[in-house]
């Protein structure tokens, strides 16, 4: 885990890189009020009220020129996103202006925040949660649009509340046992083995469907891996181009932090798609042939979908049917490109090979049939209940061990139960659900929990 | 001024003679220091004011591990007792619970001929209303009388008796329970100390003359045939005796109904009583009002002793005013014609807020000061015996300069009851209950002695000889394990017809015993029909042998539980640790460590007001000063 002091004063653009009205500077720490005011013109920050806005000026210190105008907003500790003092000084759009300023800030002793470095102060300071500070870190990664939705929901507490829910009931059903242990001679009802499996029953159904949200969460979160395979000049590349076209939605809290990665992601509804060997797609005009039969099987095997791009305006030849072995009926996903010239290969050609909803006409060219496209991905991949709840799916892969594990000692707590194990046993599993369920919100402590947290946020970017 | 003179120097003091003070007295004199106890009437030394029973779930277990290290409640008890009954048979033995109705006066008799007759020991009835202190360290007591005895270690277990108020309607009388004197000196004494303290209140139900309740409207209670003797020094057969049965009935909707009429004469809900009281335990007007729903509650009438016909109501324990009493009683039968010999009470007492105290229960901020029993904030006979053991071995261990004994969570009900008190903080009055110990299934009645029985040995309360007997326990254990996992039986018609008839499965191969003992549905006991080699063994040695096999899987996930739990308790806290100095720790966090300084990690992750972030930042904090040095 890397040390950074909580001692600093550490500062960032907050606002999304690219063409904006306005672009703010955030800066956090004790002492950055007086920071601020060192390169400051105007009235004296250090004396305002919190969550005030003064106007005045950015002066660099080397020059004594204005750098730009500005609106100061000085927050002072606690009530503040990281519970410590925070100065955002609102200034001209575009990276020229918050660039500059951030530089002034840098020399006269801020430095850079970290990927998230803001949250986890936050986190660090106690004013969010556990599960609420990854979703922030979720955000900050989101590839897709509905990766984000998810994060954001995440980050309102609703993956907490419906733990805090599950918890609860857990609670009321340890207690019903307990009560009968410490008191034994009290005529308590007893739960009887129906009840309890009931009960038991119908949390573990309910940590299932937490579970099964996860497998969906790891796929928006993550992407699916595909490849695009087919014979050359087949339109893979304009395939590629086609598919980048969707809107990127990524966030970040500082500046040129979304360089790498983007490239090989892409988003078809809202499901995002990391292609593999995006480069051999590029370099080469001819796949199959420069990299080889062995890499193509290469890539239809670690793939998690593959495109077979097929020119539907000319007949099969055997160079197409050289890519049909090497491909898993299951997991493809069949292009017939140039649809939108004349057609001299239907879906009827795949007859006994490929299902018909499996195969689409497109045009890589023209942009035709995506949609299509991304709705069958969408319905495959996520099962198309998504939209339903999809503010509740787990999407972090901690999160995901801890229901995962809550869900095992459910089923042991069933299985004692079947057994004819004594009550006492029962409670056992399900005090330790209970707290694995408290990991995601951070209610348990455990010892090696926050270094992976920690390593987390560095990794998380 | 009272004229003052300085009477004799010991080395430990320990006001108060409930059950907190005598463990305390004796292991203190018992491993050779003086000892002088202090008891405003000695005749109330080792008194029940409230149920008369030692033991019950949780508190059973209390007294097992009191035991284990050589205290000497369960040898009193068995002694004592009139009845005794295993509860909780029916779960898993984790939760066994042996209780014990005792014989209230020879209960007290027995504990102060024992105290008598104890080595380095002295009792002495008077009040103690000083603490003394040189340079903020405890250097001895001073009592009513104005008599100075030096010492070098006090510790306080004054029970509900600081500056005592008992309560029933309009009646108020100044006075400890059981109409003893109050001790009223010592509360001014201790908040000059600078030491806080809380008002907490607690209730006992009338006592009524046995030969005026008509039996045959009850239902009788039996002990149990087996005897188990609380004591693992004891055998069955030592201590077995004719037992007195207990009996059960009902409040009924006319009971309910005089309560509710009479509701505002009660100084609970009239605000008369300042003090917090227990929920567990509650009167039964509180039990009417919130539980308003429950047709009737459970009475229990217990006999206070063979030499008396007096019986205690369990169930009833009440403030209401003498006369509403006695008609709410007149409704439950086979009370109908009751006479009552002791009216029920709500008694207020003056207690310490035990975050002030360390795990080994010596006062944080005054040094060679203890604290024990239920001036700690706890309930309980039991839960006030096992604070004073503690509380006497480590004055001892204080004045030789050596490690407190410290039990943690994963060792003991001790354990668990102190750091709840200490660390936790307790806004009412604490009971033990199994359900606050995370790692019950280790922590079982059964095997307190392995436990504990070399953690008494170690600070010198169990003699070398029954160590020994100990160590061949243990031996004979492992011997008989390793026999049943070692032990396979063949499938002979004979194993094949006790399966069946014991509805378990048949065996196509040869099977280990062990495995069979898994199977629920088989006992040690029933398996002894096809394990014809099984040795003769006392019952204490098949039985641990039998438990550690039958449950073995759930004791190894017990077990990696506690290695969790473990790490955290590993990571130490430095005392001098400078809290101000860790960054981004929230300021409710910085006072309640400054003020509590915790020893370890896990220790810091149990205060209130202290969370996950505030031990993620500790942890942090910790691995930079490592990576500092």
């Amino acid at each position: 885990m890397k040390a950074t002091s909580l001692d600093d004063i550490i500062a960032a653009v907050s606002t999304p890189p690219g063409p904006g009205g306005i672009a703010i500077v955030r800066m956090s720490g004790d002492g950055c009020i007086a920071l601020a005011q060192k390169v400051f013109r105007g009235q004296d920050i250090t004396k305002k009220e919190s969550h005030t806005i003064t106007y005045g000026h950015i002066v660099d210190p080397q020059t004594g020129k204005d750098a730009d105008e500005v609106l100061v907003t000085v927050m002072r500790a606690p009530k503040t996103y990281t519970r410590e003092d925070v100065v955002e000084i609102n200034c001209h759009g575009g990276h020229q202006a918050a660039g500059k300023i951030l530089s002034i800030l840098f020399g006269i002793g801020a430095r850079m925040a970290e990927p998230g470095e803001f949250t986890k102060r936050a986190f660090l300071n106690g004013r969010i949660d556990l599960s609420q500070a990854e979703a922030v870190i979720d955000v900050i990664t989101a590839k897709t649009d509905l990766s984000r939705e998810i994060a954001v929901g995440q980050l309102s507490g609703h993956l907490a509340r419906r733990v805090h829910e599950i918890r609860d009931k857990l609670l009321s059903l340890m207690a019903s046992i307990e009560v009968t242990i410490d008191y034994p001679e009290h005529d308590v009802e007893e739960e009887t083995s129906e009840m309890l499996l009931e009960k038991i029953g119908a949390l573990f159904e309910q940590t299932n469907a937490l579970l099964r949200s996860a497998n969906q969460g790891r796929i928006i979160r993550e992407g699916i891996s595909a490849a695009i395979l087919g014979k050359p000049n087949v339109g893979k590349s304009s395939l590629l181009n086609a598919l980048l076209e969707e809107e990127r939605a990524i966030v970040t809290d500082v500046a040129g932090t979304t360089r790498d990665t983007v490239e090989e992601f892409m988003n078809i509804g809202g499901v995002p798609l990391k292609i593999i060997d995006t480069a051999g797609i590029r370099e080469t005009k001819d796949t199959v042939e420069k990299i080889g039969v062995q890499k193509a099987r290469d890539l239809a095997i670690k793939a998690q979908l593959v495109f077979w791009v097929v020119d539907a305006s000319r007949p099969l030849e055997a160079e197409d049917k050289a890519i049909l072995p090497l491909l898993q009926k299951e997991k493809t996903i069949v292009l017939l490109n140039k649809a939108d010239l004349p057609m001299a290969v239907t879906a009827a050609d795949f007859t006994g090979q490929f299902d018909p909803e499996q195969i689409f006409s497109i045009s890589a060219k023209k942009a035709q049939g995506l949609e299509q496209l991304g709705d069958y991905i969408k319905e495959r991949f996520l099962g198309g209940k998504l939209s339903l709840d999809h503010t509740v799916m787990i999407q972090n892969a901690r999160h995901q061990a801890a229901v995962q594990q809550a869900a095992q000692h459910l089923q042991k707590a069933m299985q004692t139960v079947r057994t004819g194990m004594p009550v006492d046993f029962v409670s056992m599993d399900l005090m330790e659900a209970y707290h694995q369920y408290g990991l995601i919100t951070g209610e348990s402590v455990e010892d090696d929990l926050i270094d992976r947290i920690f390593s987390e946020f560095c990794l998380g970017k | 001024m009272m004229p003052e003179y300085v009477a004799e120097k010991f080395d430990v003091v320990v006001i108060g003679g409930g059950h907190a003070g005598c463990e305390a007295a004796l292991a203190a004199a018992r491993r050779g220091y003086e000892t002088i106890l202090f008891s405003v009437q000695l005749d109330s030394i080792a008194m029940m004011p409230c149920n008369p029973s030692i033991g019950g779930s949780s508190k059973g277990h209390l007294v097992r591990e009191i035991d284990a290290l050589g205290g000497e409640m369960g040898k009193n008890i068995d002694k004592t007792y009139i009845q005794t009954k295993m509860l909780n048979t029916g779960k898993g033995s984790a939760v066994y619970s042996l209780r014990a109705q005792a014989d209230k006066n020879r209960y007290k008799e027995e504990m102060k001929k024992t105290l008598e007759e104890t080595e380095h020991l002295v009792i002495r009835q008077d009040e103690v209303v000083k603490i003394l202190t040189e340079g903020g360290k405890t250097t001895g007591v001073q009592t009513r009388s104005g008599a100075i005895y030096p010492a070098k270690a006090v510790i306080i277990a004054t029970g509900t008796y600081l500056k005592a108020r008992c309560l029933y309607g309009e009646t108020i009388i100044h006075s400890g329970p059981n109409g003893m004197m109050s001790a009223d000196g010592l509360s001014q004494c201790l908040r000059e100390l600078g030491i806080r303290l809380f008002r907490f209140k607690t209730g006992t139900p009338a006592r009524v003359d046995g030969k005026t309740i008509d039996f045959s409207k009850m239902q009788i209670q039996h002990g149990d045939e087996k005897i188990v003797p609380f004591s693992f020094e004891n055998r069955a057969e030592d201590i077995w005796r004719e037992q007195v049965p207990c009996y059960l009935t009902y409040t009924n909707e006319q009971t309910h109904e005089i309560i509710r009429q009479n509701l505002h004469r009660s100084p609970l809900f009239s605000g008369v009583i300042e003090g917090t009281g227990p929920r567990y335990c509650p009167s039964i007007e509180d039990k009417v009002v919130r539980f308003a729903d429950k047709q009737r509650h459970q009475i229990f009438v217990e006999p206070e002793g063979e030499s008396t016909h007096e019986m205690y109501i369990q169930g009833m324990s009440s403030s209401l005013p003498e006369d509403v009493q006695i008609a709410l009683y007149h409704t439950v039968p086979g009370l109908e014609h009751c006479r009552f010999t002791r009216t029920a009470y709500a008694i207020e007492y003056d207690c310490v807020d035990a975050t002030q105290l360390k795990l080994s229960l010596e006062f944080r901020d005054v040094p060679g000061l203890f604290g024990a029993g239920q001036f700690n904030g706890s309930s309980g006979y039991e839960e006030a015996a096992a604070q004073g053991l503690i509380a006497g071995i480590n004055a001892v261990q204080y004045i030789r300069g050596e490690e407190p004994l410290i039990l943690d969570r994963s060792e003991a009900y001790i354990g668990v009851l102190i750091d709840d008190l200490v660390t936790k903080g307790s806004k009412e009055p604490y009971r033990m209950m199994t359900s606050r110990a995370e790692y019950r299934l280790l922590l079982r009645q059964d095997n307190a002695d392995e436990r504990l029985t070399p953690k008494g040995y170690a600070v010198g309360l169990i003699s070398e000889e029954r160590y020994q007997r100990f160590l061949q326990k243990m031996e004979a254990v492992a011997k008989e394990k390793k026999r049943i996992e070692e032990t396979i039986i063949a499938p002979r018609a004979e194993v094949l017809d006790f399966l069946q008839e014991h509805h378990s499965s048949p065996i196509k191969t040869g099977t280990r015993l062990s495995d069979l003992l898994k199977r629920p549905e088989l006992t040690y006991e029933d398996l002894a029909l096809i394990d014809p080699n099984r040795p003769t063994l006392p019952a204490e040695v098949q039985e641990q042998a039998a438990i550690q096999i039958k449950y073995e899987g759930y004791i190894r996930q017990q077990k990696q539980q506690v290695e969790q739990f473990q790490k955290l308790e590993k990571r130490r806290l430095p005392e001098d640790m400078d809290y101000d100095d860790v960054k981004g720790l929230r300021l409710e966090a910085i006072q309640k460590l400054k003020e509590r300084r915790p020893a370890s990690i896990g220790h810091a992750s149990r205060i209130a007001g202290v969370s996950p972030a505030d031990i993620s930042v500790l942890l942090i904090y910790l691995e930079q000063r490592k990576g500092a040095k």
